[in-house]
């Protein structure tokens, strides 16, 4: 499993094709939302939340169809099937490795969000840093499994968001919900926030159980 | 009386295994026995299911129908995958890496001892220690089958499949994988592969096999039939 993540890592240092990509992208939505929405808009948790998740998602999905068009290339997926490793420690390298660099985004795009925003920085941090870190595990382990069945059909490109984006909705509510409640000052660890946690538990485990399944032709 | 009868541990046993593509069968039918030490060749014309049948063996296909077992286990398993050598037509290299890191990552998925030492030895037997830091995406076509014959040795496995392994290699590279092979041999590993070409396989193989329409349509008994013999052969059974 180390051995995936280490050669996904590598190959990001390597080009540096996926981190930037998904900065542009992330930056280019938010700053579209900046200019777009009123001063008083902005100002409201719901918007600021809706905000980080919409980017987020769309960059996140960018990063995962880049991931297993990397592995198609010379058909290194194959290869990556040959060696000894069970197919669920695949998953949770190729999720690892999702998970990474949707942090890395995160990392920049989200205080940048907030600064641009003028949002208070009197939020619950380390919640933030919770819920955007459920978000992406969620969001990585289902996006993993569908870009894996995605991956070998011909029209990928489409085929991922048509298959990921209506599994996400609940993800994605829960999530807009919990960031809303934190960025307002309110009590966040209600029943949206026990939805997303479950939606993590559900997508890993069936992603580490059904990934052997996904990738046999 | 006694009579001893004498355990034959198989390589490769396939019994009756049937490969379906989208309701249109592949391969019917295959029932072949492989041991240890046998270099066997698959011949047949395009679209015969040569390929099919080695991804078959490689695990990378699960049969419609039929059992396949390698070293008396099902060839899914992952202690049979570590004993598997395969080179396709593609070369599952990554080309952004060098080859010293494509051989690093196979390696330690593969968890192989001493892998430095082993990936510099591989290097060097396929000759190219000096292009070692340089990106598989700037190579030819046959420094990259070199490195991909590496990649496919660097376990040091037990069992070979090699799908047309000297297509767009050049006479060194043709030549290194001859004597690739030849090793192998007397090393009384098993190698099974693909090829169009008869005269310049036979000198390897000890057995040969024609696929014809995904059926097995000839297989050779104890010795070889010559070069002219078996191009009747071929003739007759995929006409």
């Amino acid at each position: 499993m180390w051995a995936i993540l280490w050669k996904d890592l590598l190959l990001e240092l390597r080009t540096k094709e996926r981190v930037s990509s998904l900065f542009v992208l992330a930056l280019l939505i938010i700053l579209v939302f900046v200019f777009a929405l009123t001063p008083e808009q902005l100002k409201q948790p719901a918007f600021g939340s809706a905000l980080l998740w919409v980017a987020l998602v769309f960059a996140g999905m960018l990063s995962i169809q880049r991931a297993f068009i990397l592995e198609q290339e010379r058909n290194c997926f194959a290869g990556l099937l040959l060696c000894p490793i069970d197919p669920g420690q695949v998953f949770f390298a190729k999720f690892l490795s999702n998970v990474c660099f949707l942090i890395i985004v995160e990392a920049v795009v989200a205080p940048l969000t907030l600064a641009l925003l003028s949002l208070s920085f009197s939020v619950s941090l380390l919640g933030l840093v919770l819920v955007l870190l459920c978000g992406i595990v969620g969001f990585s382990a289902l996006g993993t499994l569908c870009a894996a069945i995605a991956v070998r059909t011909r029209a990928r490109e489409i085929i991922l968001p048509l298959m990921l984006l209506p599994l996400l909705v609940p993800l994605f509510i829960a999530a807009v919900n919990v960031t809303g409640a934190l960025l307002a000052g309110e009590a966040w660890t209600g029943t949206w926030f026990r939805i997303l946690v479950a939606f993590d538990v559900i997508f890993v485990v069936t992603g580490w159980l059904a990934f052997g399944f996904v990738v046999q032709e | 009386m006694t009579q001893r009868t004498q355990q034959t541990s198989w390589v490769v046993e396939a019994r009756n295994l049937h490969k379906t593509f989208a309701w249109t069968p592949v391969l019917s039918d295959i029932s072949f026995r492989i041991v240890s030490a046998e270099v066997v060749g698959i011949f047949g014309p395009n679209g015969a299911g040569k390929t099919t049948l080695l991804r078959l063996l490689a695990a990378l296909l699960t049969p419609t129908s039929g059992r396949l077992t390698l070293f008396g286990s099902a060839s899914s398993e992952l202690a049979v995958r570590r004993k598997i050598g395969f080179l396709g037509h593609e070369s599952y290299l990554y080309p952004d890496l060098t080859p010293e890191e494509n051989l690093t990552f196979y390696g330690r998925a593969y968890q192989i001892p001493d892998l430095k030492g082993r990936i510099a030895q591989q290097l060097e037997y396929v000759g190219l220690q000096d292009w070692r830091t340089m990106p598989v995406r700037y190579f030819s076509r046959g420094m990259e089958q070199r490195l991909s014959l590496a990649r496919a040795l660097l376990h040091a496995p037990d069992l070979f499949l090699l799908d047309e392994p000297d297509t767009g290699l050049d006479p060194r590279a043709v030549s290194i994988l001859h004597a690739t092979l030849a090793e192998a041999k007397e090393q009384a590993k098993t190698v099974i592969l693909t090829s169009h070409d008869f005269e310049r396989t036979r000198e390897l193989c000890t057995r040969a096999l024609i696929l014809h329409r995904g059926r097995i349509a000839w297989q050779s008994e104890a010795t070889l039939p010559s070069p002219q013999e078996f191009v009747e052969l071929y003739t007759a059974c995929t006409r």
